[in-house]
């Protein structure tokens, strides 16, 4: 096994060099950057972070192009293949082809049983996948930073609420909790033995996951917003008369952007596995929606008989995740040089 | 230390309190009838206020938290079913078993699973870290990290079913997944739960890993080392007594957050190998809408996180004397 090398020497060559050239006299003289170019110009010179991110771009424009690479192809996630031209599925319903059925035709091979496409159902799947992660990201972040800066910058009784509120979340088994709340939830909105929307499941996934995520980012902000309140330039601001609204964006947020984006690229993969997992268990979305979690779930029902068809999705998320989280860690390198890992 | 403990144990217990409260609430407050469910089809009226009666919700909901709550103390009587002894979490109507009996049932597998790979993990991430801090740059370290790296990317679902397809299925090496009582035969205890303990430790293996190295590269930078070295101290001593010493804190946190919540079910690792514990338990009874199981199982699961953060903390004071306990 060979190991992806993110290797640490053209990380350290790229600090040096991108230091020096910051100082250096070739970078015309008298132009000033903001600290975001500045971060721009490290993230660029990190090898593995552009690959990384390209990588991670690619997946995401996959999940927006779903629709359309579909058409071009000729194919969709839901068709059965196989009840159209039965000798593609042996006598046992498993791929009649080698490699779980993989040809010209069907790029990925084609599903047991059911005998759907792959290639379709896992970039539908990742489209899935990735918009319900993106939107509880988003949602835990919009909702952590809100209430960590209000929390850190109100401080008092205001403060201490929150913080025990925070400390109540953190303390409950969130997994556990999200597996036996999801029927809870359906049962508000749909009678029992109803067929549940699609797009319920997935409201409810996101509300869900971003229930228990935005707590720990509320700790985070809540105590860097602590440190700023006492700094310099607040009370400057506070002295001259700013209004408390423009303290907060004027002079905390431009502050929290680096901690905030750090986290959330933390968060996007974590809620990725997290809802594959929850599909896996069976209580995230289910089939026929096409999903990640849910393709895994399908190939551990035959995976001693067609392993090809667990091994497309599985690595494609091992491959996102790993990307991620390096695009992470460079990115937080180009945000904080200070920072080492 | 006492008063500490004292205080501490006291917070805990109105978190889970309210941590009860709240699942109690949810659950007994949605609009999906328990009694409906088991009334059948033929339901007259007068038979679904029975079974109201024997399940124990013809009372409003805070009332029903109070004999809930009571239960735990003095044990419960549930009419048509049976009585309920004094650790009364409940009675789960779909298995017709009190839940605290089915849980201790599951429990020592749960344990077993969570201590095991615990053990594993803290010796090779901790030990890998601790290389990899030490020969720097060089290749060890490259290659640690970037084992690493790829390690905590990868997800038990996958590796779980990689691991069986390949180990057990393909060449044989190792056994079918299976839990047999410590107590009974520990040779195969140990064989049955091997493959699950690997599996879960590659990706935690791989987090303490990246914890361990990057804490000690921070602690090996620091002033306190060079003074230690400068006053001619061995170079392995101050690595141990001084620098891991001081990198040791942020893994002792970690390391209590997961075992509370391995404890609480290694949920998708149970499901991957079909072993019954806590956390297979946890998903059947969603299947089953086994309300009251599912409200056992959350509230033991929320235990073990509380009181291992109180562990974590009181293991805090003995690391860094600097922490006063008060």
């Amino acid at each position: 096994m060979t190991p992806p090398t993110p290797s640490a020497a053209p990380l350290e060559v790229t600090d040096e060099s991108a230091e020096k050239s910051i100082t250096s006299p070739d970078s015309k003289a008298g132009e000033s950057r903001s600290p975001g170019q500045l971060a721009w110009r490290r993230f660029k010179r990190d090898r593995t972070g552009v690959i990384s991110a390209i990588v991670v771009i690619f997946f995401f424009a996959i999940a927006l192009a779903a629709p359309l690479i579909s058409k071009l192809y000729g194919k969709d996630p839901y068709t059965t293949y196989a009840s159209q031209d039965p000798s593609l599925l042996d006598a046992f319903s498993y791929p009649a082809g080698a490699n779980g059925g993989m040809s010209s035709q069907f790029w990925f091979g084609i599903e047991p049983q059911l005998g759907r496409d792959v290639f379709t159902f896992l970039i539908y799947g990742i489209r899935t996948s990735l918009g319900i992660a993106l939107a509880a990201t988003l949602i835990t972040t919009a909702v952590g930073v809100v209430v960590g800066v209000a929390a850190g910058y109100v401080g008092g009784k205001t403060d201490y609420i929150v913080g025990r509120i925070i400390d109540i979340v953190l303390s409950i088994p969130s997994t556990l909790f999200i597996i036996a709340f999801m029927p809870v939830v359906f049962g508000l909105f749909v009678a029992a033995d109803d067929n549940i929307p699609t797009w319920l499941r997935a409201t409810a996934l996101i509300l869900m996951m971003s229930l228990f995520g935005w707590a720990s980012i509320a700790r985070l902000l809540r105590g860097q917003v602590l440190g700023l309140r006492e700094r310099e330039f607040v009370e400057a601001a506070k002295v001259t008369g700013a209004s408390p609204a423009r303290i907060v964006f004027k002079e905390l947020l431009p502050n929290l952007w680096t901690p905030i984006l750090i986290q959330s690229t933390l968060l996007l993969p974590a809620f990725v596995t997290s809802e594959a997992g929850f599909a896996f268990l069976g209580v995230g979305m289910i089939d026929p929606t096409p999903d990640w979690g849910v393709m895994i779930q399908r190939g551990a029902q035959f995976y001693t008989q067609d392993f090809t068809f667990m091994l497309f999705p599985g690595l494609a998320m091992v491959i996102f995740v790993l990307a991620f989280n390096l695009l992470g860690d460079s990115a937080r390198d180009a945000l904080d040089p200070k920072s080492k890992r | 230390m006492f008063r500490f403990l004292v205080r501490r144990t006291i917070g805990a217990l109105v978190i889970l309190l309210i941590v009860s409260a709240i699942t109690f609430w949810l659950f007994y407050a949605v609009p999906r009838d328990p009694a409906m469910m088991s009334c059948g089809k033929n339901c007259t009226p007068a038979s679904l206020a029975q079974i109201r009666h024997n399940l124990g919700i013809d009372h409003p909901i805070p009332v029903q938290y109070w004999y809930w709550l009571k239960g735990i103390f003095v044990g419960r009587e549930y009419s048509g079913f049976g009585h309920c002894n004094a650790p009364c979490l409940g009675y789960s109507f779909a298995n017709n078993e009190p839940v605290f009996g089915t849980i201790m049932d599951r429990l020592p597998l749960t344990l077993s699973l969570a201590f095991g790979s615990a053990v594993i993990f803290l010796i090779f991430g901790v030990g890998t870290g601790m290389i990899a801090a030490l020969k720097q740059g060089k290749f060890l370290d490259k290659f640690a990290t970037s084992a690493s790296l790829l390690g905590s990317s990868l997800q038990i679902y996958f590796v779980g079913y990689i691991a069986l397809y390949f180990l057990t299925f393909k060449l044989g090496i190792l056994d079918q997944p299976s839990y047999t009582p410590l107590t009974d035969n520990p040779v195969q205890w140990f064989s049955g739960l091997l493959l699950p303990w690997i599996v879960l430790s590659i990706i935690f293996t791989a987090n303490y890993t990246r914890m361990a190295r990057s804490q000690l590269v921070e602690q090996l930078s620091e002033d306190y080392v060079r003074t230690a070295r400068a006053k001619g101290l061995s170079r392995a001593n101050v690595f141990l007594r001084f620098a891991w010493r001081g990198a040791m804190g942020p893994i002792v946190t970690v390391f209590g957050i997961d075992l509370g919540t391995l404890i609480g079910g290694a949920i998708i690792t149970e499901q991957v190998f079909s072993l019954q514990g806590i956390g297979r338990l946890s998903v059947i009874s969603v299947i089953q809408s086994d309300l009251p199981m599912l409200l056992g199982v959350t509230v033991l699961s929320a235990a073990a996180i509380v009181f291992f953060n109180i562990f974590v903390d009181a293991a805090y004071a003995f690391i860094d004397p600097r922490i006063r306990l008060a």
